[in-house]
């Protein structure tokens, strides 16, 4: 269980977060949606504790991430599992090394063990056999997906995706919604995702929560979230660029 | 916009600071977790034993001119042969550490800090940290100790090719007498001598790999943000050297001869 209590954020005079409040609950598949640069991804990173609020607190399952030292976050982040917007893979590192990361520094499993779930989780996301190569080899997308491997293969609680499928063609991205489906379905993770791609959305989410002006501004459930008459939520997700007066 | 001086000593500060808490996750990490023997390796290679040249280069060439210098001004009131002893001392005790210090920072502290900076900006460092894995476990303590390790090391060998090379400069082609050379070299040359020259190289190793791996850290967004960490961490790590090592002389000089 993740909660999210009044947390403000701000960078400089900018102020991203203005008291952000929310719940979500263990085995949910939420989606965040919200304007370009409007603090998803910030959002996102509070829930593992890559930053910390100026205010406010962060709770995952009781413990307050933001009182927490680095050092004990480390326990806590095991639970998680996170794919960056940019994928962030380690440009030192192969694609095995990368993916077996968390296993590798784990010391609990031998060098074929790790060979073994490295490329079973390749499989899942469509690029098998890329053990080899290196990040800068990929494309983008494959560099998303390579993300999404190393994110699954420890088999982490929660996930965490900072959006998916943003960069990828139309059909890897309909996979990638369907593989983020099936993780959840089958796995009994919970499922957190930032995208502005309202048809992923529909796939990997049940729950769609929009960030608006550092607040959460709507919280339903996905049939509601469509058929809402809400101005911002309308034109949001109907992609209608509304005249400015609308939305100030 | 040009800072106020008041700023700038708050800033020096609180840098100050930070680089203390460094150096404390850093003690503090090694009794958490056992380092990365892989990552301490590789690091060990590309400190130690890739700065080589660049450090006996440097080495030499400073053994020469100190050679032919002193022996110019020696030569004029006829001590010639104190020649080795003033370049032994010399070398062993200031400018083999402080010049071994100042190439390593070019070399390895500048890589490090854009290594590292780099990491920053692509969010490699976060991702690190969604891998449960705290970043000075992983990066900063195998570079803090292959350079505490190849430090004196390179220092070492940088001061023995420096004295070889005043040899072959002093003896072969000034014309001084090489058994007076060598045994005025041993007379004057105290063991003491060497150890401080050690004792500063490891001193000078945990500056420059703290100073880099914080700016490397601390590094502000965008390839700009990379490049003036870079430069930050090498002028920051350069200047302490310097201070640092005038009051490591004084101190050991105290320490060994008071
Ligand atoms: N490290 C930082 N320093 C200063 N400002 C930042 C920093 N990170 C983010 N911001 C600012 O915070 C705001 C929110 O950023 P965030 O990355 O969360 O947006 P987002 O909702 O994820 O947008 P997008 O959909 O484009 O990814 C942006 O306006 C950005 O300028
Ligand atoms: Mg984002």
């Amino acid at each position: 269980m993740i909660e999210v209590r009044d947390v403000h954020k701000s960078f400089g005079t900018q102020a991203v977060l203005r008291g952000t409040t929310l719940r979500i609950e263990k085995g949910e598949a939420v989606v965040i949606i919200g304007r370009s640069g409007g603090g998803k991804s910030i959002l996102l990173k509070h829930l593992i504790g890559l930053i910390r609020p100026d205010s406010g607190s962060v709770l995952v399952d009781g413990k307050d991430l933001a009182k927490m030292s680095e050092r004990d976050m480390l326990p806590v982040r095991r639970n998680f599992g996170m794919l960056f917007q940019m994928a962030a893979l380690f440009d030192s590192l192969n694609v095995l090394e990368n993916v077996g990361f968390v296993l590798r520094r784990e010391r609990k499993h031998t060098d074929a063990e790790i060979q073994r779930l490295v490329a079973e989780a390749l499989e899942m996301v469509e690029l098998p056999g890329t053990e080899k190569k290196m990040p800068a080899e990929l494309s983008g997308g494959m560099r998303k997906r390579v993300g999404l491997a190393r994110a699954i293969v420890y088999r982490p609680a929660i996930l965490l995706y900072d959006e998916p499928t943003t960069g990828l063609d139309p059909v890897a991205s309909a996979r990638i919604d369907r593989l983020i489906h099936r993780v959840w379905e089958e796995l009994k993770v919970t499922s957190i995702a930032v995208t502005h791609d309202m048809k992923s959305a529909r796939t990997i989410g049940r729950r769609i929560v929009m960030l608006h002006e550092g607040r959460i501004h709507a919280d339903d459930t996905m049939e509601n979230i469509f058929q809402s008459t809400d101005p911002i939520l309308h034109n949001f997700v109907n992609g209608i660029a509304a005249p400015r007066t609308e939305l100030a | 916009m040009q800072k106020l001086p008041i700023q700038r000593v708050r800033d020096a500060i609180e840098e100050l600071g930070e680089f203390v808490r460094l150096g404390v996750e850093t003690l503090g990490s090694l009794r958490f977790k056992r380092p990365s023997w892989r990552q301490f390796v590789d690091q060990l290679h590309f400190i130690g034993v890739k700065s080589q040249s660049v450090v006996l280069t440097t080495g030499a060439a400073t053994g020469m001119v100190l050679c032919a210098q002193t022996y110019f001004q020696f030569h004029k009131v006829k001590m010639d042969t104190a020649t080795g002893a003033v370049v032994s001392v010399g070398m062993c005790s200031e400018l083999g550490p402080v010049l071994a210090g100042l190439m390593l920072t070019g070399r390895v502290g500048a890589a490090m800090s854009a290594e590292l900076g780099t990491m920053k900006v692509t969010e490699q460092i976060d991702a690190l940290r969604t891998l449960a894995t705290h970043p000075v476990d992983y990066l900063v303590v195998p570079r803090v100790l292959a350079t505490i390790v190849s430090a004196p090391l390179l220092t070492a060998q940088s001061v023995v090719v420096g004295i070889l090379a005043s040899y072959m400069i002093g003896v072969h082609l000034l014309g001084i007498e090489g058994a007076y050379y060598l045994a005025n070299m041993r007379r004057y040359t105290d063991p003491v001598d060497v150890v401080t020259g050690l004792i500063k190289a490891v001193v000078f190793g945990i500056i420059i790999s703290l100073v880099s791996c914080l700016k490397g850290l601390r590094c502000p967004q965008g390839a700009e943000g990379v490049g003036r960490a870079t430069t930050e961490s090498v002028v920051a790590a350069s200047i302490s050297i310097l201070i640092v090592n005038f009051f490591l002389t004084l101190f050991l000089t105290r320490l060994f001869h008071g």
